[in-house]
């Protein structure tokens, strides 16, 4: 465990000591959960409508993929047309796009980044090394099966797929979305256990809380 | 770049020079003069830039051999140096104090050949391998496939193809 993780007393400016319990002050102790539909089935696919048209991404590149989310962003292929947009943090994102091979040690980053994000959350997976692991498949350090990690909802495959793939993709989401199909956070809160074991069995320093919301 | 050769030549032991192109050559440095000849190099001749310090693992003889790469900007050439240590217990002599930048690719050298520089800054924490197990995966007898079989699961139904048969029967599916 990281020494900012562990229980300590502190200073603060005004010179009162207390006591801070990270694991406990800073985050959620309680494990996700599953987020039930709106009440009314014209409700929920009201909320899915508006999630379908407003997907922001987080912008985080985890592989080389990430080359092709500059073009998509830019007046060229311009995906901002579309509703979808880039965001600097978690917090203000709901779709992860996991650009290509990811490594044990941003798969680390990648799971604190996306527990941080709000429900209903969305994952993409761009690139054959996502799917399974293209041609990272013998690598040492590599994962292969994105979605023993992380539920995706749509994978783009290509070494690299070109942003015309990458906007069939999202428009593709946009469809599993509006139809209520897209019910990847719940997933993961529902085989939250499944998942975290997954993890754990390729990141061996975890240091860090079970869910880092 | 040879006239630096025969300079050199008159101060150190020097092994064969190996000239891989007008402006880059490589020559084998005796492990106890390595750091003279480095010194002499960046404040005699003018090479002043660091540009990579990596390592081979010769697993048949039991050594590695470090390369030591040295550019000088003002007569735009780079001359490697290549020193060999003994590969168990890998250990070798830190030139953090010659080339601050030295330190980085020692704890990567650490990390990745799991060879020790004693004295060299942050040498043991972690640098991309975050709570490695194994034994350094840059090591010959480090079986990687193995590894990333038996750790990453696999989705069925990769198929891996000879290229050039592979175009043949596509491009003329008779044989002809």
């Amino acid at each position: 465990m990281k020494p900012e993780l562990q229980p300590r007393r502190v200073t603060g400016p005004d010179g009162q000591e207390f006591e801070v319990d990270p694991l406990r002050d800073y985050y959620c102790e309680a494990p996700p959960a599953v987020h039930p539909p709106a009440y009314l089935k014209i409700i929920e696919d009201l909320f899915n409508w508006a999630r379908a048209e407003s997907i922001w991404i987080l912008g985080f590149g985890t592989g080389c993929g990430a080359i092709e989310m500059r073009p998509l962003m830019t007046p060229r292929f311009d995906a901002y047309r579309y509703g979808i947009q880039w965001r600097p943090t978690p917090r203000q994102a709901n779709l992860f796009v996991i650009s290509g091979y990811l490594s044990v040690k941003t798969l680390k980053r990648v799971i604190r980044s996306y527990e941080q994000m709000q429900n209903p959350k969305y994952v993409v997976g761009l690139g054959s090394c996502t799917i399974n692991g293209g041609m990272y498949w013998d690598s040492y350090n590599t994962i292969k099966r994105l979605d023993d990690y992380l539920p995706v909802d749509v994978y783009i495959a290509g070494c690299m797929p070109r942003p015309e793939s990458l906007l069939h993709g999202f428009m593709e989401l946009k469809r599993i979305i509006r139809a209520g199909q897209a019910e990847g956070a719940n997933d993961y809160a529902r085989n939250f256990a499944w998942y975290k074991d997954n993890q754990k069995r390729v990141i061996h320093d975890w240091d860090m809380p079970d869910y880092n919301w | 770049m040879h006239d630096l050769y025969d300079r050199l030549k008159t101060r150190f032991p020097l092994g064969d020079w190996i000239a891989r192109r007008p402006d880059l050559a490589f020559v084998d440095v005796p492990l106890a003069q390595l750091r003279s000849v480095l010194l002499h190099l960046r404040d005699q001749e003018g090479f002043t830039h660091l540009v990579l310090l990596t390592a081979v693992d010769w697993i048949e003889t039991g050594e590695f051999q470090l390369t030591y790469l040295l550019c000088n900007r003002r007569r735009a050439c780079d001359l490697g140096l290549r020193a060999r240590i003994a590969r168990d217990p890998a250990s070798m002599e830190s030139i953090h104090d010659l080339w601050p930048t030295a330190a980085t690719y020692q704890r990567e050298l650490r990390e990745m050949f799991g060879i020790d520089f004693p004295g060299s800054p942050r040498l043991h924490e972690d640098f991309i391998l975050e709570g490695w197990r194994e034994i350094p995966p840059y090591r010959r007898d480090f079986d990687t496939l193995a590894y990333a079989r038996e750790t990453y699961r696999e989705r069925p139904g990769r198929v891996t193809r000879d290229p050039a048969a592979y175009m043949q029967q596509q491009l003329d599916p008779g044989g002809h």
